[in-house]
């Protein structure tokens, strides 16, 4: 294990550490709370998952063996900076496939691939209270959801309904843990959502501009909002995976000219490699 | 200061990370008992088990002020938590953040519950107990928990379940519960349902 000279195992310091691990506790405690913590200036911008990497730093040690993913993919260059700077300040396995990976870091994507019982996954958050949009204050929507007072969100996606004839929130889709706090899933695809429902693997999110952690324990039921008359639907595709022919996973649509051409392809790198490894072809490779 | 103090964690980085883990694991999957890795070059100092001493030395600091029991609240402990963790020790057990109770649990009052607010600014309570396998049966269930659980505890108070149910009714609010046995640890979250299996 070789890892950069002169920085603590992991970068952060044994204090910052200790402070997230006991946020991290009570995050999982208190399932879909948002467990404020000291964030700590990170050496890459706000926006780049300075809140993901810190709670990755916080729990990874040299048994573990960690995936980063941006979008689905593994050699996007967030994924790239977040695995290499892991590499190097705490000599880190790393892997792209998802099932050998014990800690998987993402922006925006969860795994086609099932996780299992033992993996952790972690969340890179923006902006983790889902409320912010609809009240700018946090002691209101503190109060609202130390009350479980979330009228305000239904009205909103009930504001959709009354426009547009659907919910028409793509991504960052609100959820209610276990019953109670209403919580953003961080801006992964709706499609997602439902992976997130009695998942085996440990779920956790970290904001590093916004100061915040939380948490999803395995097994815990997560339900996206929404009515009775409006029941939550995913995306679909009327196309497959032009490279793997796959058609239950999250497309991508990939400019390929300028007049006009274009192809789906799924977003998920090493689900698709994975396929394509198994022999599964789609009309790309078959042309 | 008469006796040697006892050591502390060899590698204090990758020994309490080790800890923190074993610790994340138990309060992730309530009710199931976890090993935490020997890292106590010394042992832990009376009446402390090997798992709440390592506890102890990942998890507390400055920032934490911890409450003893009557029976862990030796001048061997104080000195040992002082010296490693420099950690507060409060009289008051509703200012603690953690609490060690060596000696029977007989109520989880008093201790700090948080607010509707701010429900994480409540206390996590190390209880050691007698057994972890054997004992009076309990059932299980709630997140962590796939279908049900079953906890076999020697060393709680016959009506905890009653006790845990008032804890649990808080929600949001309420305490969180880390059971040891010598170096194994059972997590309680708050959200976790206990009931009493009748034998």
């Amino acid at each position: 294990m070789s890892t950069a000279q002169g920085y603590n195992f992991a970068y952060l310091d044994e204090q910052t550490k200790r402070m997230i691990r006991r946020a991290i506790l009570k995050a999982v405690a208190i399932p879909g709370y948002q467990v404020p913590f000291g964030s700590r200036e990170m050496p890459l911008p706000y926006g780049w998952g300075t809140g993901g990497i810190q709670v990755t730093a916080a729990i990874l040690g040299p048994d573990d063996t960690l995936k980063v993913i941006d979008q689905g993919a593994d050699d996007t260059t967030n994924a790239v900076n977040i695995r290499s700077f892991f590499q190097k300040t705490a000599g880190m396995a790393t892997t792209d496939r998802t099932r050998e990976a014990s800690i998987i870091q993402t922006r925006h994507r969860i795994p086609e691939t099932p996780l299992v019982e033992g993996q952790i996954m972690v969340y890179q958050v923006p902006i983790p209270e889902p409320l912010r949009w609809l009240e700018p204050r946090e002691g209101e929507t503190r109060k609202m959801h130390g009350l479980a007072e979330y009228g305000v969100m239904q009205v909103k996606l009930y504001e959709d309904i009354a426009h547009y004839g659907h919910i028409s929130t793509a991504y960052d889709y609100p959820v209610r843990v276990n019953g109670r706090y209403v919580m953003s899933p961080s801006p992964i695809p709706k499609f997602d959502n439902p992976k997130m429902d009695n998942s085996p693997a440990l779920q956790l999110f970290g904001a590093g501009r916004e100061k915040r952690i939380y948490a999803i324990p395995p097994y815990t039921r997560v339900e996206s909002l929404d009515f009775e008359d409006h029941p939550f639907q995913i995306e679909s595709w009327d196309q497959a995976c032009a490279i793997c022919g796959s058609a239950d996973s999250y497309l991508d649509e990939i400019v390929t000219d300028d007049k006009g051409g274009r192809m789906f392809v799924c977003s998920d790198t090493d689900y698709c490699g994975e396929r394509v490894a198994a022999g599964h072809t789609g009309e790309e490779q078959a042309a | 200061m008469t006796e040697t103090l006892l050591a502390g964690l060899a590698d204090p980085t990758l020994d309490s990370q080790r800890v923190f883990r074993a610790a994340l694991d138990a309060l992730s999957r309530p009710g199931r008992a976890v090993d935490l890795p020997d890292v106590l070059p010394d042992g832990a100092p009376a009446p402390l088990m090997p798992a709440t001493a390592a506890l102890a030395l990942a998890l507390f600091d400055y920032e934490t002020p911890v409450w003893l029991d009557p029976e862990a609240d030796r001048l061997a402990v104080r000195d040992w938590l002082r010296f490693h963790c420099g950690c507060p020790l409060v009289a008051d057990k509703a200012q603690a953040r953690f609490a060690i109770l060596a000696g029977p649990l007989d109520a989880l009052d008093g201790f700090a519950a948080g607010s509707d607010a701010y429900p994480d600014h409540s206390a996590t309570l190390l209880v050691q107990v007698a057994g972890l396998s054997e004992g009076a049966a309990h059932r299980l269930t709630g997140p962590g928990i796939e279908l049900e659980e079953t906890m076999q505890i020697n060393g709680l108070p016959d009506d905890f379940a009653a006790l845990w149910e008032r804890n649990r009714g808080l929600f949001p609010r309420g305490i969180d519960l880390f059971l040891a046995d010598g170096a194994r640890l059972i997590g309680l979250p708050r959200t976790t349902r206990i009931e009493r299996k009748e034998a």
